[in-house]
């Protein structure tokens, strides 16, 4: 399991590995946010916690397609399939892998560019926080995802269709904690949801991603 | 007849051929009688019903939406019904019941959403707000997207009953969650469950209860639109065999030629 995590955290980093790709995107959405609605600061700090949740969403949306298509295409997948680890270890890790090279920089990069949309101070914490928490379940589930249409020639416009309405939840909570953080309201309540929500896709996800890749091997 | 033998006997529609045999003897009985309730429906409701007393004549698009919705709903756990069945007892009827029945349930939650839209902007001022029973049809409507974008993606037919399959398992956890989630997330304009309250139908005076008076063509347009869901998937399940069965003769042709 640790040899997997390992291949993959290498192939990520190296050249045309795509590392920083999702980080990039995530920069430029955000920045591209005040030239859409306007520079007025109290606009932005209102949305910023809004904005910042669907920038690193989309981003980690972007990096999807990438998770299982390479290994697909090379052969590799099978042999993972025929490897004496369980598939749904392998899943699990891959989306681990994801999240090491996706979630991870998105959750460190995210306050610097909160002081780019002028994010309210209280926000800070609770921002960095709730993605810290909300950003494996994104992985697990575009895990899923890709799982899903791995097989496909161009699955990376079915890929956002079928894996956002997934998100949903995960938006809603996620949101709402680093919303309510950034005015100072309690966020125990989608705190707990959020952290119920990955809790529960880690359990369970790994299960319906391994089912569903082994028909897509058949 | 003990259960196991009734059990039996439900499953022996699994067989493709038995399956339009009664398919097509039952059929004209559910788009005549569907035809009937909705027409007659339709008409007691929008010419026999006195105008409500807050709501003028527009409270009659309720003999459109409150069906729709229904449907809506139902299909998809329709869908989740046959998934389930394809995935454990492998009938393909059941798979393509499933893949069948999701235009129509889009069609559905259309209609809903739309009928939706133009009750809204008389009554409440706008043709869309976000409010959690609108914002949580149009997430249905998008998992139906998303399933019928991966049937329609994927060329194997085995291949694309299972991955649907699973698709609709998820997506039904997942659909269930975003309810709540949407329902935490904002507080609604849209009244709560109304017509199959146990008040509705005993006349129990409450605020928000549908009078008899609309009650009974509401339940003859429901009833129209269960018999009309159930027609068109017989009828598109029919279509969906027959055409596996065109592809099969071709692909015969194919390699005996």
């Amino acid at each position: 399991m640790i040899a997997l995590l390992l291949r993959d955290l290498k192939l990520a980093f190296r050249a045309g590995g795509g590392f920083g790709l999702g980080l990039a995107f995530f920069l430029i959405v955000t920045v591209m946010v005040p030239f859409a609605v306007g520079p007025q600061s109290s606009l932005l700090s209102t949305i910023a916690p809004g904005v910042l949740w669907l920038g690193a969403l989309l981003a980690c949306l972007l990096s999807l397609d990438r998770l299982l298509a390479l290994d697909w295409e090379d052969g590799s997948l099978d042999l993972l399939a025929t490897a004496p680890l369980p598939l749904e270890a392998v899943v699990t890790v891959k989306a681990l892998a994801h999240w090491l090279t996706t979630g991870l920089p998105l959750v460190l990069a995210a306050p610097f560019l909160g002081v780019l949309l002028n994010l309210p101070m209280p926000g800070f914490f609770w921002l960095v926080i709730s993605l810290l928490i909300g950003t494996p379940a994104m992985s697990v589930i575009g895990t899923f995802g890709a799982a899903l249409t791995v097989g496909l020639k161009r699955g990376g416009l079915l890929l956002s269709l079928l894996v956002l309405p997934l998100y949903v939840p995960t938006l809603i909570f996620g949101a709402e904690v680093a919303r309510r953080g950034a005015t100072g309201m309690e966020v125990q309540t989608p705190l707990l949801m959020l952290a119920g929500i990955t809790a529960a896709t880690i359990a369970l996800l790994p299960f319906a991603s391994a089912a569903v890749l082994r028909i897509n091997l058949r | 007849m003990s259960i196991a033998a009734k059990a039996n006997a439900l499953w022996e529609y699994a067989n493709p051929r038995k399956f339009l045999e009664t398919s097509e003897r039952v059929l004209p009985f559910f788009w005549i009688v569907s035809t009937i309730c909705i027409v007659v429906g339709l008409i007691w409701g929008f010419f026999f019903t006195p105008d409500d007393y807050k709501q003028g004549s527009t409270v009659k698009i309720i003999y459109l939406h409150v069906p729709a919705a229904l449907m809506a709903i139902n299909c998809w756990l329709m869908m989740l019904a046959t998934s389930l069945v394809w995935l454990v007892r492998r009938h393909h009827v059941s798979a393509l019941a499933a893949r069948a029945a999701a235009p129509i349930g889009i069609v559905m939650t259309l209609i809903a959403l739309l009928t939706g839209a133009i009750w809204g902007q008389p009554m409440w001022g706008t043709w869309w707000a976000w409010d959690p029973r609108l914002t949580s049809f149009l997430i249905l409507f998008l998992f139906y997207l998303g399933y019928v974008a991966l049937w329609e993606a994927i060329e194997d037919p085995d291949t694309a009953a299972d991955l649907t399959s699973v698709l609709c398992l998820v997506g039904s956890v997942f659909a269930i969650l975003s309810r709540y989630a949407v329902n935490f997330w904002n507080q609604g304009l849209h009244q709560g469950a109304s017509v199959m309250r146990a008040g509705a139908v005993t006349g129990a005076d409450t605020e928000e209860k549908v009078s008899n008076v609309f009650f009974y063509p509401l339940l003859a347009c429901i009833i129209g639109f269960v018999l009309l869901f159930i027609a068109l998937v017989l009828y598109r399940t029919g279509t969906e065999i027959r055409a596996r069965r065109i592809k099969a003769l071709q692909a015969r042709e194919r390699v005996g030629g």
